[in-house]
């Protein structure tokens, strides 16, 4: 504790500077994907490269700009980074379009996916320009977990609910669909937060300890225990493995860190098992993903398992430095611009850039749980720890996914999939997680020390008499 | 386009990739070194190298070493003097904090003065007392002395 009072007197540098040199070099990979893209496919710099790199660099300068008025102590190092994959992602996407335009199938993903990034960012800059301190979000925690369950039924109703690809997680309104539960993520969030900051006392103090492991006490187990069924709510009637895993192992994390006691990861596994196992007797959607993660090959033939097979020839005739933009087919791979993007960067960019990629996801949690530890509430704490933790699960379930090293599962890899409710939900994750790093950073508000008068000897005690 | 060509491309940009991914980590480096504390903010102490160990083998034999809680609800609380000013009371940046209702957040603090010590009292509610004097102004404790604070009385010991 002694530390603390030379920490105390440390004041955070702004750095908004190394931001700005960072996001040069950001707009410098994102650019200069889509340039490589053009030279490798075309032959050619594409011809509105001056105004793609225009707008990029216009719509993440001026989110910057925003940045250094409303947020001046936010970290430096997550907006760059978040750019450069958004950046990276539109340009593999643009690849991908190209794919699919030599075969006589004409779509514009890339142009909805940058549609959808200058709506992710302006929704970015709005968070940060309204929410001046994220502890007002305390105040919403039973709202935003009521609408969060509400987000998460909306696509089981008939009418706006949509099953696409066997997994019934979309809802349509009018022109658009969207996934609610990319939204519903956000706000779980805060409403575990919320809750937990309340209640992590009665949760960490009451209990017993059975074989070194405290065991936590029976009525604090209900809402592990509705968290648990919503889960598996969601793994049976909406048949999405992916948001089933998320949402329960961003609980149980928050769980942990809050109480600071291992024995609800040791509930939470268990649960987790016991579910996974029901799931596998009962759901054949979940056993025929989890063959075909055991053994790929023989699903082949019948075309089950043709996507994550093709993805890992992909990634392997990549091998370690890719075969370059336009020498690779990522098309073959269904889907190669959502959930398997990462399998495109692998053949065309190679081992090298998969690393860097999971290099900056793991940049984006390093830095989302360096503000939780400096934080100074502990609501923040908690919502800086989810918001990394959800973003941790997510790279991990689909990158797993990807290389086949957990059962295939849907979710989009952030910023770099093609999709607008997901990248969206991310822009605004990098806006709460800003906002609470700006809280952090910034320097203490001097309390008016008026001890200090006191201590002072000016006032002299006179006898009189 | 020459094979040589696009190879050279997709090397330079994986060069590029790099190096952003690199330049990153060198900025939140202090995440790994430490954090350079500026000269000014260490502070007394930290200037303090020098002026410290002059102070070290001044301390006599029989000298306090530190305070101690013997009575009252934090009974067995202990500071050591060698960090300097020690601070009293309810808050949470005191060195020696007691749960006690009659004491404020800030009460009193002990501090060296040479080779006395003194305590002196930061504007209390309750007052600070030696003895059964109330204090008005910083006043040299010894060993055994008892201060009372609140319902908690501290002492000087060896």
């Amino acid at each position: 504790m002694a530390q603390q009072s030379t920490l105390m007197g440390f004041v955070h540098r702004r750095r908004r500077g190394a931001e700005l040199f960072l996001l040069v070099l950001a707009l410098v990979v994102g650019i200069g994907a889509y340039a490589a893209v053009g030279l490798g496919v075309q032959g050619k710099v594409p011809a509105d490269m001056l105004g793609y790199g225009g707008w990029l660099a216009a719509l993440l300068i001026g989110a910057h700009i925003v940045i250094r008025f409303v947020a001046p102590y936010a970290d430096p190092v997550l907006f760059p980074v978040v750019a450069a994959l958004n950046g990276l992602g539109l340009a593999v996407i643009h690849r991908i379009d190209l794919a699919k335009q030599a075969e006589g199938d004409a779509h514009d993903f890339a142009q909805q996916q940058l549609t959808w990034m200058t709506l992710g960012v302006i929704l970015f800059a709005l968070t940060l320009l309204v929410l001046r301190d994220h502890r007002v979000l305390q105040r919403f925690t039973y709202t935003s977990g009521l609408a969060a369950i509400v987000l998460l039924l909306l696509p089981l109703l008939p009418g706006i609910g949509a099953t696409i690809n066997g997994a019934r997680i979309w809802i349509h309104l009018g022109p658009f669909s969207l996934q609610p539960g990319e939204i519903a993520k956000v706000l779980l969030v805060i409403a575990f937060a919320g809750y937990l900051v309340l209640h992590r006392d009665a949760l960490a103090l009451a209990g017993r300890r059975v074989l070194f492991v405290d065991l936590p006490r029976g009525r604090d187990l209900g809402p592990i225990l509705a968290m648990w069924l919503v889960s598996l709510g969601i793994l049976v009637f909406q048949q999405d493995l992916g948001s089933s895993l998320l949402f329960f192992g961003l609980f149980l994390i928050m769980l942990y860190v809050a109480t600071e006691r291992p024995g609800w990861l040791v509930v939470g596994a268990l649960m987790f098992v016991g579910g996974a196992l029901l799931a596998y007797a009962a759901v054949p959607h979940v056993r025929i993903r989890f063959d075909i993660w055991l053994h790929p090959f023989d699903y082949y033939d019948s075309g089950q398992s043709y996507q994550p097979v093709e993805a890992k020839f992909g990634m392997g005739w990549g091998g370690l430095i890719g075969r370059g933009f336009g020498d690779g087919d990522p098309n073959r791979v269904p889907y190669a611009n959502s959930d398997f993007i990462l399998s495109s960067i692998g053949e065309e960019l190679g081992l090298t850039a998969v690393m860097a990629v999971l290099m900056m996801y793991g940049l984006i949690v390093e830095r989302a749980l360096r503000t939780a530890l400096i934080c100074r509430d502990g609501f923040g704490k908690l919502v800086a720890t989810g918001l990394a933790s959800a973003f941790a699960i997510q790279v991990f379930v689909v990158v797993g996914g990807v290389t086949g090293l957990i059962p295939l599962t849907g979710l989009t890899t952030p910023f770099l999939s093609y999709g607008g409710s997901s990248l969206i939900a991310n822009w605004v994750i990098i806006a709460l997680l800003l906002r609470i790093s700006d809280q952090a950073r910034r320097p203490m508000p001097t309390i008016s020390d008026d001890t200090a008068a006191f201590s002072q000897d000016d006032t002299q005690v006179v006898r009189i008499g | 386009m020459s094979e040589l060509t696009l190879f050279l491309i997709r090397i330079a940009y994986l060069a590029i990739l790099w190096i952003f991914v690199l330049s990153a980590i060198s900025v939140i480096r202090s995440d790994m070194f430490g954090a350079r504390v500026p000269e000014a903010a260490r502070g007394g102490r930290g200037a303090g190298k020098a002026p410290k160990p002059p102070k070290q083998p001044s301390k006599r034999r029989g000298a306090p070493t530190h305070v101690i809680v013997t009575e009252g609800s934090n009974v067995g609380e202990r500071a050591d003097l060698a960090q300097g000013t020690i601070l009293i009371g309810r808050g949470s940046d005191a060195q020696i904090r007691l749960d006690d209702d009659y004491v404020s957040t800030r009460h009193a603090r002990i501090a060296a003065s040479g080779d006395q010590w003194f305590v002196e009292d930061l504007g209390s509610t309750n007052g600070t007392y030696v003895g059964s004097v109330r204090i008005s102004q910083p006043t040299t404790i010894t060993l055994g002395t008892q201060v009372r604070i609140g319902k908690t009385i501290l002492e000087l010991r060896k």
